[in-house]
């Protein structure tokens, strides 16, 4: 059995690790306590242009020096940007543990250099491209924006162009400053960890992480008005879609309720990918590419999403099949044996995961950075097997509703195809 | 059929990878997506089961299940908590030998492949990339999986039962398993399920005939998209793992050239990437870049530049980081039976035989940096087939001859 083994440095830094000594790797991760949702206008996209910054050079280290030496470690390793926290890991052979350390450590105390800054800005403007090109061309983001507002939480993690082009070192040092603090940080790692060794490693190379110079928050937005580059209209016009993309926003249960885990296999049996409810009525029988719902958990508050993607001409007899399993869901409730398949595939879903540690560091640091709070696969899965048709019922009549804020993308040169009703 | 087993006696799961030779190759020229199709008939009902039952069944055994078609096979992947394993090679074995094929489900079916086919109008990187495979191999070897909504829409029940009957059979055809299983039995299993499977000789197409070409598509996207291609050595060839060190000194990893010289000292892309792709007949490596109009021409000239200069500067250090990433990898296979199973199928299928992981560790160990810039001056990377999707078309190679 995996051992969990947790220390708080006297500067803060928070260390949390699932001990198996019998595995073949180590994953490894620095979890910060920041992300979009911390920003404000002037900041936007801040948190994610940091995570990229963070490769290009510490005191120590050239940009160069910094990808080269993580490609010897062998393995993965990234780093990635949410609303609410900004993750940098690595996965390796046991024996490469204290020079992933030593190194992720390292890049945590960025150089940003100035010509490094702005040669990293345009790949922060390609990947914004990018997105713009994919499907459902940056309706989540809009949906996210139009129902918590383009600020906090709905705020869009890697800003806008005009954020991007605006940023500078200055502003970027400041947010560095004011929330890569080590009371805000979690060091996570599952696997072939030697933890005593970890404890040391961190302790000798994030010293001076407590002696960065503290910076006041700057003030807040003047909520009436919108920030650079954001518009909240609900259509997205993208003329030469051949599909028609529906996203729907509702409110729906925080990672810290107790309503999530039934929510969850509520979701799965309504509305999974394979053998849902949904599926059988819309993706079985070819009416729509894509109908699906689930909830986006985040730290204090929640939404439950709904996704339809089908032909334009479609539009409205596909959401009126989706309105009407919603709705009896909602009303009928579940048979026993679909809420038993749902629960079988999902627990065996969470014990295959759990073969590679790089699966299980990421729950183990998000639950530590939030909560404090570690809860074994065993446990976890105990809380899925529990549940019944009952307790699905109960979190299908609070979250369910087709009263949504609704977002289209769609090729609105053709009206009579794709307006919303 | 060859059955092959690797007992990984640490894990909590087993997985396998059923494959017949029932791919792309062996499709009538006129019926695009008539593999596909079929491949989705046979788990619409068999055997004892309906298409509910099917699903129902191998959710509560708790099998994650994809299935594919490539060009020489049909593949059927399963992972699973490894006391399911029996249950579900049985249900797979109903689904290959005693489908239903239901010819009442014969329209949701094709409509399902028809909003496959709307979905990838849709995604740039993946039109590109099928595209630019079509060129790379020619329309034979190169065709894609889905078809076109034509090809699709005149498929009829005759041909689908039709390439059942004739693809659908023991010839070529592998099972490979992985996990905590006990090979005796598995052979038993094997032997019982598909003993008496009708043999058969699999179809199989001549060589690769994609020529030097630029498609430009004309798009209002936000990026141009960039894929090429050019020949390589297919997988099995004696200095394939020369070639494929190249190209991972070309993409993998963040030190990785196109990613240090095109993206990082130059922030033209967020993405660039270069693989070694390989069929039966050739190989070829596949390189993809999305970027902005404005440096959309750039970033071509640099990529192929830095492809085609890449032996004259080739450190050591590049190939023994390329070494470390394989060393890595092969190690941290072992705590995945579902990718254990599958890279034993692709060695059969490839090779006609599985490699051991200590003989690829040898092969690795001997490449040098001469012998890769020795390979690639004997197979020199040229008469590229360029696609790019965009605003605008991009200035290409001279001996590329094009068309829009």
């Amino acid at each position: 059995m995996p051992e969990f083994r947790a220390v708080t440095l006297p500067s803060g830094l928070r260390i949390a690790a699932e001990v198996d000594r019998r595995g073949y790797s180590a994953a490894i991760g620095y979890f910060v306590h920041t992300g979009g949702r911390d920003e404000v206008d002037i900041e936007s996209g801040a948190s994610h242009f940091l995570e990229h910054m963070m490769f290009k050079g510490s005191a120590k280290r050239s940009a160069a020096d910094v990808n080269r030496e993580l490609d010897e470690l062998g393995g993965q390793s990234n780093a990635y940007t949410s609303e609410e926290q900004t993750v940098y890991y690595a996965t390796v052979l046991p024996k490469f543990q204290d020079r992933a350390v030593e190194l992720l450590s390292d890049i945590l105390s960025p150089a940003l250099d100035e010509h490094e800054f702005n040669t990293e800005r345009n790949v922060i403007l390609e990947e914004i491209a990018k997105y713009e090109d994919q499907p459902p061309f940056g309706a989540f983001e809009r949906a996210m924006e139009v129902y918590f507002g383009p600020r906090g939480v709905g705020r869009r993690v890697l800003g806008t162009a005009e954020s991007i082009q605006a940023m500078t070192v200055d502003v970027m040092r400041d947010y560095f400053n004011r929330r890569y603090r080590p009371e805000r940080i979690v060091l996570a790692a599952t696997g072939n960890v030697d933890f005593d060794a970890l404890v040391e490693m961190a302790e000798q190379h994030t010293q001076t992480w407590a002696t960065r110079p503290s910076t006041s928050p700057l003030p807040p937005d003047q909520s009436d008005t919108l920030p650079d580059g954001i518009a909240i209209d609900p259509i997205l016009d993208v003329p030469d879609a051949s599909q028609t993309y529906l996203i729907r926003v509702s409110p729906g249960p925080s990672a810290n309720s107790d309503d999530r885990y039934a929510t969850r296999i509520m979701s799965t049996v309504v509305a999974d990918e394979g053998g849902s409810r949904l599926f059988w009525e819309l993706i079985d029988t070819g009416r729509a590419e894509v109908a699906t719902m689930w909830p986006q958990e985040f730290s204090d508050t929640g939404a439950m999403f709904s996704y339809l993607a089908c032909a334009p001409e479609d539009l409205a007899s596909n959401r009126k099949l989706m309105d009407d399993v919603l709705q009896l869901s909602k009303e009928k409730g579940f048979e026993r044996d679909e809420v038993q398949q749902a629960i079988n595939k999902t627990v065996a879903g969470y014990i295959m995961q759990s073969e590679r540690p790089s699966n299980s560091l990421f729950g183990l640091g998000s639950r530590w950075l939030y909560r404090n709070e570690y809860v074994s696969l065993d446990e976890r899965l105990d809380r899925y097997r529990r549940l019944d048709e009952n307790d699905l019922h109960r979190v299908a009549e609070k979250y369910i509703t087709t009263d949504a804020t609704e977002v289209l993308a769609a090729p609105v040169s053709e009206p009579s195809e794709s307006t919303l009703t | 059929m060859t059955v092959l087993v690797e007992p990984m006696p640490w894990l909590r799961t087993a997985a396998f990878s059923l494959s017949l030779h029932a791919g792309l190759q062996a499709e009538p020229k006129a019926c695009g997506g008539l593999g596909s199709l079929l491949c989705e008939m046979v788990q619409r009902g068999a055997g004892p089961y309906s298409s509910r039952d099917l699903v129902a069944v191998q959710d509560n055994l708790g099998i994650d299940r994809n299935s594919s078609v490539s060009t020489s096979m049909v593949s059927f992947n399963a992972s699973m908590p490894a006391d399911s394993l029996a249950d579900a090679i049985r249900i797979y074995a109903d689904t290959v030998r005693r489908p239903h094929l239901p010819g009442d489900q014969l329209d949701d079916a094709k409509q399902m492949a028809i909003q496959e086919l709307h979905a990838i109008e849709d995604e740039p990187t993946q039109r590109v990339m099928l595209r630019l495979r079509e060129l790379q191999y020619g329309p034979r070897l190169g065709r894609t999986p889905y078809g076109t909504i034509d090809s699709v829409e005149a498929l009829t029940m005759d041909q689908l039962r039709g390439f059942y009957e004739t693809n659908y059979h023991a010839g070529g055809s592998i099972l490979a398993v992985a996990g905590r299983v006990d090979p005796g039995h598995i052979q038993l299993l094997a032997e019982e399920l598909f003993g008496d499977l009708k043999t058969g000789v699999p179809i199989v197409q001549g060589k690769p005939n994609g020529e030097a070409v630029y498609e430009h598509i004309q798009s209002p996207s936000s990026q141009t998209h960039i894929a090429f291609s050019f020949d390589s050595l297919p997988y099995g060839h004696e200095h394939y793992f020369q070639r494929r060190a190249a190209v991972g000194i070309l993409s993998d990893g963040m030190s990785s050239r196109l990613f240090d010289r095109v993206r990082e000292k130059r922030g033209l892309c967020y993405t660039i990437t270069a693989n070694c792709h390989s069929l039966q007949q050739g190989g070829a490596v596949f390189v993809y870049a999305g970027t902005t109009p404005e440096r959309a021409q750039e970033t071509l000239d640099v990529a192929i530049r830095e492809i085609e200069n890449l032996p004259n500067d080739l450190d050591p250090s590049e190939l023994d980081r390329w070494k470390v990433r394989v060393e890595s990898s092969l190690i941290m296979e072992q705590e995945s039976s579902a990718s254990k199973a599958s890279s034993m199928a692709s060695d059969q299928l490839q090779l006609g035989r599985v490699m051991s992981t200590s003989e690829i560790e040898d092969i690795i160990a001997s490449i040098t940096a001469q012998g890769i810039c020795d390979e690639w001056h004997r197979n020199p990377p040229g008469n590229y087939r360029i696609v790019t999707l965009g605003e605008n078309p991009l200035r290409v190679p001279t001996n590329c001859s094009s068309k829009s």
